[in-house]
């Protein structure tokens, strides 16, 4: 295989936080190949937002901090790079997408002055060649009447169309690797899935790799190559998509895909929720963090954290009992 | 409805012009006669309709003193009241927001707390109380400025701001406290915001996140304030004119009382009244310039 073109090595993120410090990423390595679709799966509050920020260099400090690890993009570490080189490659060789469409564009500034930011902060083309751009950016994320939408505000737009223009925005200057961050959570069914399609196409088209971030098992079995299951800030289970779905090996993931109903099941089937609660990440149980839901926990599991293994070409683990583990017990 | 409040109130209140400018020799038979001449005999229903009439044909009166237009009389006590007034407006609103802006930039720093600091101080700060202490460091015993006198925009600008420089800085002082404030915690609250994480995730500088994405959004509550503290400056006019001496409405407006001159008040609080209509109206027809997602 090779190089990766992001390669995030035992990545530590902390916050402190008035309850005590919390471990928000704890130890989390993976893999992003240059153009592949990957996706970090898992409920809220498990980390997989502040991964991503991370990568961004956005962590807000204090009260929150990267304490070690690295984050090999493009054979830099961008953990190494003073404030400005860092700005640089935010929003022109990485671009980010998030949550909420509605408030995270800015209020009071038109549509082409958002869109054309980028532009202008990163490639030196002039304001009115920009502008031209914008409205090129608007054509391809496939909203009509682009001339009218640049000089729009944001309020004029609604959900699904302002998320195609943070898409615009963060493919602007032709990015390697574009974020995902939930980004179409706040969105109904419908738009959600053209969304998705788009941001597909835009960075296949570009040959970007695409990291989505979702808590959603559907988006991961349509989009993702790739698959990373985190829980209460580790990974838990990394693989191919299609391998993880047939047959995953950690009981989290098991869990979670349970909990999903699917079209292929028996009728009357009831769905099984995971038992239990998300733990305080102030106050993590002892051994793995998931031992007190695990339906296959032995005494072991609550004093010994298992490690991350990789069990099968490109497949990851960390649980004592994997081998035991299945979907259809 | 402001016009109804004013003449009720300056008709009810105490005092007899009749028995002041007939002086202390006064006859009954001339109190009557002045009081029939000036017409506070007749209902009052019948003045108001006349006061209100009058009003609308842009005549405020005649004082009862000097017997002339009152019109006439306000007109050069303008210049000195807006001088004053659009300089304090201009230098608290720049102080208030370049000290705002810079606590929010360093929010949490020593730089942040004493300005803030000092705001605090800026408006528990009696205003009269500043004015008698600049007056007696700045005019008294350094004597850069002159204790009284004003000198009028004909004499030439520089002696005309050099005149006002005190009573202009104490206003402005007074007035930025608050602005400084406001400005500090409407930054902050916007540098929470999503789209600023956004301006900062397309590589924005800080000081373009600050400037460009910041500052317009958290504009509203600023421009709100100074609105609010140019009202406040009517009333703080009013000191600040007697202490300084500066032949303004203020001054106008106390000498007015002191002699029951009752239609000068009058006009002088409707002139007051209509400043503030504009002023809250100016403002709203900024926010909407300010932002677009405001339309009347």
């Amino acid at each position: 295989m090779t190089e990766a073109l992001l390669s995030v090595e035992n990545l530590h993120t902390q916050f402190r936080t008035e309850g005590g410090l919390v471990q928000a990423v704890d130890d989390v390595s993976f893999n992003i190949q240059a153009g592949e679709t990957f996706a970090l799966v898992g409920e809220s509050g498990c980390g997989k937002s502040v991964t991503a920020l991370s990568i961004m260099g956005l962590i807000p400090n204090p009260p929150g901090e990267i304490t070690s690890g690295s984050i090999q993009f493009g054979g830099v570490d961008l953990l190494k790079l003073s404030s400005t080189e860092m700005r640089s490659i935010r929003g022109s060789k990485i671009g980010m997408i998030f949550q909420e469409p509605m408030s995270s564009l800015n209020p009071v500034l038109t549509i082409e002055s958002q869109l054309a930011e980028p532009l202008k902060i990163h490639t030196g083309l002039s304001a009115s060649a920009a502008n031209d751009r914008a409205q090129e950016l608007i054509d391809m994320v496939g909203i009509p009447d682009s001339k009218t939408r640049l000089k729009q505000y944001p309020h004029e737009l609604s959900g699904g169309q302002r998320q195609r223009i943070m898409i615009a925005m963060a493919m602007a200057c032709a990015p390697r690797l574009l974020i995902a961050d939930e980004a179409t959570t706040a969105l109904d069914v419908t738009i959600q899935a053209q969304i998705l399609d788009l941001m597909q196409e835009v960075t296949e088209k570009s040959g970007a790799a695409l990291l989505i971030i979702t808590h959603n098992l559907g988006i991961v079995a349509r989009y993702a190559d790739r698959v990373a299951v985190m829980y209460a800030g580790k990974l838990r289970e990394v693989g191919d998509a299609s391998d993880i779905y047939a047959a995953s090996q950690h009981p989290y993931t098991v869990g979670l895909l349970r909990s999903v109903p699917r079209l292929d099941s028996e009728k009357g089937t009831p769905l099984s929720p995971i038992g239990g609660e998300i733990p305080d990440l102030t106050n993590l149980p002892g051994g793995c963090a998931f031992n007190p839901r695990c339906q296959w926990a032995v005494d072991r599991c609550s004093v010994e954290e298992p490690e991350l293994i990789e069990i099968s070409q490109g497949k990851q683990v960390a649980c004592f009992e994997h081998a035991s583990v299945s979907l259809n017990v | 409805m402001v016009g109804i409040i004013t003449f009720t109130l300056v008709y009810v209140g105490p005092g007899d012009p009749a028995a002041i400018i007939a002086g202390d020799e006064a006859t009954p038979e001339i109190l009557e006669e002045i009081r029939e001449d000036l017409g506070f005999n007749r209902p009052f229903p019948v003045q108001m309709g006349d006061w209100f009439w009058k009003l609308l044909q842009g005549d405020l009166g005649t004082s009862y003193f000097s017997r002339r237009e009152i019109t006439e009389l306000i007109t050069p006590r303008l210049q000195p009241t807006l001088s004053l007034g659009f300089q304090v407006v201009v230098l608290s609103t720049l102080i208030g927001i370049s000290t705002g802006m810079l606590a929010a930039w360093k929010a949490g720093s020593r730089l942040d707390r004493n300005l803030m600091i000092l705001a605090v101080l800026g408006f528990a700060t009696p205003g009269f109380w500043l004015a008698f202490l600049t007056i007696w460091v700045f005019a008294v015993n350094l004597g850069w400025f002159p204790v009284i006198g004003y000198k009028p925009i004909q004499d030439g600008l520089i002696p005309h701001l050099h005149s006002m420089f005190l009573p202009v800085m104490v206003n402005s002082i007074l007035a930025s406290a608050f602005i400084s404030r406001i400005t500090r915690s409407a930054m902050l609250e916007v540098l929470r915001e999503d789209y600023i994480r956004t301006a900062r995730a397309k590589g924005a500088s800080e000081f373009s996140v600050f400037i460009r994405h910041a500052f317009r959004p958290s504009a509203i509550p600023v421009a709100t304030v100074i609105g609010a503290s140019i009202a406040g400056l009517a009333t703080g006019f009013v000191l600040t004119e007697t202490i300084f001496a500066i032949p303004g409405l203020g001054r106008m407006l106390v000498d007015s009382i002191v002699r029951r001159d009752y239609p000068i008040i009058q006009a002088l609080l409707m002139v007051v009244a209509t400043v503030l209509i504009a002023v809250n109206l100016i403002v709203d027809i900024l926010y909407a310039y300010i932002d677009p997602r405001i339309r009347y």
